[in-house]
């Protein structure tokens, strides 16, 4: 059944003509693109155009590892980036392996789908002439008549396909094939590649994911576009403009951590509206995501991939002016979520530009949940038992209105080199504590708040390559477990003679598959077909 | 969540315990193969020719059996054979004792981290074996073959990748971990028997061409480890299939998406298209046999890889390995 799928090389043809030639051309190209050997050449390719891939980090999913990457090989790295060696499931080259081995999957399929439609129709395999040469095959005498013996034949195979034949002088047969599945397995199994590769496509095409932080305080987030995110990242169609409008509150964040500081659970409570509630006002509903438990809605999911501390800091300026503030500070530690961050205050209402540049003020420095104590902050363990910031207060202008973009995490450096901004006090702080800066400006440390990190994703297609992978499974199944076997019997009436009931009965068998183990069916089937007279002598 | 640490302990007695075994099980199937003298033609592979004649009226009876001439009396390679075998029984129910106390211990199913992986992963190797044994007693000679890479495993496992029982972390805590990582071990054990069957079939068929390496001729014929490999390949495919897929559904609802090509995932699809390759080549004309059987090995190098050099040196969100 593969031999046909055999490169051909055409036959040479008398003349030539450009015409022709060309003809000639496409044609031996396409029949070398769709051979067998070429498929297994392109697979492995495939394999080993993705190898990389696991050597080195890609931005896809660790964008931050292909930074460190940079910095660590700093002249290998551009080289590597040349070739697309961080983006490797991006880059021409690949997908030009995917879609070649694809069109050549179709350009084989085709046919294939096609014979096989046709022999789902056709008769079985007439009996060989020569059962003895068959590498499974018996014979004996029988005391039934030939037309007996295929009557019990019949009801023997049952369940197989099973035709029945006359040859002359009286000479009936059987033949019989069983396994079909594992041809249609194997096609199911080919077209759901591709309708996988379909599915993987059109989630790339129309899907999206954003993450969002928020505090766990009752703050909303609201699907409304791109700009309620902090990062987003759209399918190559979507533009941000059309995302399905729901609505979250985030009551409340809770983990439990094992004695060693490693996290038990999280969870995250929350009040959800979605479009359909948004749009005839129903009340949220509340419901609880998890680790390994989004909230799953029409079309989006929402994912608890992360939390995280935000000390919450109340200043104070000489004026009487009060703001209160808490910022999310990032963990740089997962076991102890030692975390830091900078809280940055505009003075309000000061009017001067000049003024009001001299005194905003960022609180920087580290926090610890559990703080060990001691002069130098350190954490002992993620929970919220002990927390302690160790507080870097910096006074003068933060580099807001520069137009450079700065980190939530970090103050501007470079406003310190230029002597713009001072540190002015570094003191430990826990809950409750103030500290007073020269100017005579108070900053109370008040409280603590948690935040999580919550991903939204959208995949039109999800559903699609799930069914198009259960579909991929049963095949591939099929076609590695069912056996293709035929089996054939010939009763030659023993003499001319109509009075005379005996036969001779022949059967051989034939496994059309490389799978061995055909041999003790046939020994079964073989038994129940011979009946031989002279039981074994 | 309450990890029962003395009872661990015990585990990891048993572990040791199944270790010796294996190794007193492979130095008697080395004394066999030894002992043994060089392999009988393929009695197996060769048609039995049959007098049938067709229509000859000739009177016949069924010949279709192997054939087997009456035993001479058990030579001594046979009786340390069969000791190895008892003893491969012996060790295999003490490595199953091993990850049935480390699940208890841990409240857990006994594949949470890399030594306990490993281990899962040679139990199913030699189950494997013993399945094949008991289908195929003849190929009892690939003994030490199939016992080495096993004993390797399980000293790595228990040496550089030993951990502590303990719970697993909170993304690994889901009914899919044990859907999706029994799926990969099993289908990891049926491979690593079919890996060493196609490396032994590669050291045979060099005999046969070149008639180096005598020791070799001592195994059974090409075509019996040629197949052997195919089987198990065959039967482990889908279950690896089924094993990426789960991986996928799992991913899904712990990290929003289902394919990300974390280093873990990428590996995975990079032995998943190996395989997709052998089975390919196996039907493919000139790349049948030989070629075949490397890129078999080639796929089990690429399990290897997997577990040991992407769970170690690469960190990705599969953070599950549990060591240092
Ligand atoms: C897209 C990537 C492909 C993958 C992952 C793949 C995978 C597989 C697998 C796992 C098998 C084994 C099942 C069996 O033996 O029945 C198989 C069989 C087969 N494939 Fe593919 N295949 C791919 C593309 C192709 C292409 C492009 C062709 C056309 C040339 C092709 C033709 C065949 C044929 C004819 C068989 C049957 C071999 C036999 O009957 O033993 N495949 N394929």
């Amino acid at each position: 059944m593969t031999d046909t799928l055999e490169q051909r090389t055409d036959p040479p043809s008398g003349k030539s003509s450009p015409g022709r030639d060309l003809l000639a051309l496409a044609r031996n190209t396409w029949r070398g693109l769709t051979s067998m050997r070429t498929a297994l050449i392109l697979l492995f390719l495939l394999a080993l155009a993705a190898l990389p891939g696991a050597f080195l980090p890609q931005r896809t999913p660790s964008p931050q590892a292909v930074r460190d990457f940079f910095t660590r090989n700093p002249t290998l790295a551009p080289l590597l980036d040349r070739v697309g060696l961080f983006d490797i499931f991006g880059t021409p080259w690949f997908s030009a392996i995917y879609l070649l081995l694809f069109i050549s999957l179709i350009g084989c399929l085709v046919p294939r789908t096609w014979e096989q439609i046709r022999g789902l129709r056709a008769r079985t395999v007439a009996v060989p002439r020569n059962l003895s040469r068959l590498p499974h095959h018996a014979a004996s005498d029988d005391d039934r008549t030939p037309d007996e013996v295929v009557a019990a034949a019949r009801s023997r195979l049952r369940g197989w396909k099973v035709d029945v034949r006359e040859e002359l002088g009286g000479v009936r047969t059987v033949s019989a094939e069983k396994g079909a599945l594992r041809e249609v397995g194997n096609v199911v199994f080919h077209m759901s590649l591709l309708a996988l590769l379909a599915g993987i496509a059109v989630g790339k095409l129309f899907g999206y994911e954003g993450n969002v932080i928020v505090m766990a305080d009752g703050s909303e987030f609201c699907n409304s576009g791109i700009l309620a995110y902090d990062t987003f990242r759209p399918g190559l169609r979507v533009d941000g403009t059309n995302l399905a409008p729901f609505c979250l509150d985030v009551d409340r964040f809770t983990a439990q951590y094992r004695p060693d500081g490693a996290a038990d659970s999280f969870a995250a409570d929350v009040r959800y509206s979605d479009s359909a509630a948004l749009a005839d006002g129903t009340p949220p509903v509340p419901t609880t995501i998890a680790v390994n438990d989004p909230l799953r809605l029409d079309g989006e999911r929402v994912y608890l991939l992360g939390h995280g501390y935000a000390p919450q800091f109340t200043v104070t300026f000489p004026g009487g002016e009060q703001r209160t503030l808490a910022t999310q500070w990032e963990p740089v530690d997962q076991r102890t979520f030692l975390s830091q961050g900078a809280t940055k205050f505009d003075r309000p209402g000061v009017t001067d530009e000049a003024e009001r540049r001299r005194t905003q003020i960022a609180i920087t420095g580290l926090f610890a949940p559990t703080s060990s104590g001691g002069s130098v902050v350190t954490s002992t363990y993620p929970a919220l038992t002990a927390p302690e910031v160790a507080a870097d207060v910096y006074q003068g202008d933060l580099g807001l209105d520069s137009g450079r973009g700065q980190s939530i995490f970090a103050i501007d450096q470079s406003m310190v080199d230029q002597g713009r901004l001072t540190r002015v006090v570094r003191e430990n702080l826990v809950p409750g504590q103030t500290i007073a800066l020269p100017d005579g400006t108070q900053i109370r440390f008040d409280s603590v708040k948690e935040w999580v990190n919550l991903q939204v994703s959208h995949d039109p297609a999800q559903d699609a390559v799930l069914v198009a992978a259960v579909a991929l499974l049963v095949g591939i199944t099929l076609s590695l477990t069912v056996k293709r076997r035929r089996i054939w019997v010939r009763a030659t009436p023993a003499s001319p003679s109509t009075t005379d009931r005996r036969s001779l009965v022949q059967v051989g068998g034939l496994a059309r598959t490389d799978q061995a183990g055909y041999g003790e069916e046939f020994e079964r089937l073989r038994d129940d077909l011979l009946r031989p007279r002279h039981g074994g002598s | 969540m309450g990890v029962d640490a003395p009872l661990g302990d015990f585990g990891d007695v048993l572990f040791y315990s199944a270790l010796a075994v294996y190794v007193l099980a492979m130095l008697l199937h080395a004394v066999e193969h030894g002992l043994l003298r060089r392999s009988e033609p393929e009695a197996a592979e060769v048609p039995v020719p049959v007098a049938v004649g067709a229509g000859s009226g000739e009177k016949s009876f069924p010949t279709t059996g192997d054939g087997t001439p009456p035993r001479p009396p058990r030579p001594a390679s046979e009786r340390f054979g069969r000791m190895g075998v008892s003893l491969t029984v012996l060790g295999f129910g003490l490595h199953v004792a091993m990850l049935v106390v480390r699940a208890v211990a841990a409240g857990r199913p006994p594949w949470g981290n890399m030594y306990e992986f490993t281990a899962a992963v040679c139990a199913v190797g030699v189950a494997a074996w013993l399945v094949v044994l008991y289908r195929r007693p003849e190929l009892r000679r690939l003994g030490v073959f199939v016992l080495l890479p096993v004993i390797v495993l399980m000293f790595v496992g228990g040496t550089v990748l030993y951990t502590q029982t303990a719970p697993v972390v909170p993304a690994l805590r889901s009914y899919w971990l044990v859907i999706h990582v029994s799926a990969a071990v099993i289908s990891s054990g049926i491979l690593l028997f079919a890996g060493v069957a196609s490396v032994l079939y590669l050291l045979r068929s060099a005999h046969d061409r070149s008639g180096r390496m005598a020791w070799t001729a001592k195994l059974p014929g090409a075509q019996v480890l040629d197949r052997v490999a195919y089987r198990a390949t065959a039967v482990a495919f889908p279950i690896w299939t089924f094993a990426v897929i789960t991986g996928a559904i799992w991913a899904e609802a712990a990290w929003g998406r289902y394919w990300g090509w974390d280093p873990k995932e990428t590996t995975a699809f990079i032995a998943w298209v190996v395989y997709a390759c052998y089975l390919h080549a196996r039907s493919t004309a000139g790349w049948r046999g030989q070629r075949a059987a490397a890129i078999n090995v080639a796929g089990f190098a690429v399990m290897v890889f997997n577990l040991f050099f992407v769970n170690l040196v690469v960190t990705g969100l599969h953070s599950y390995a549990g060591v240092g």
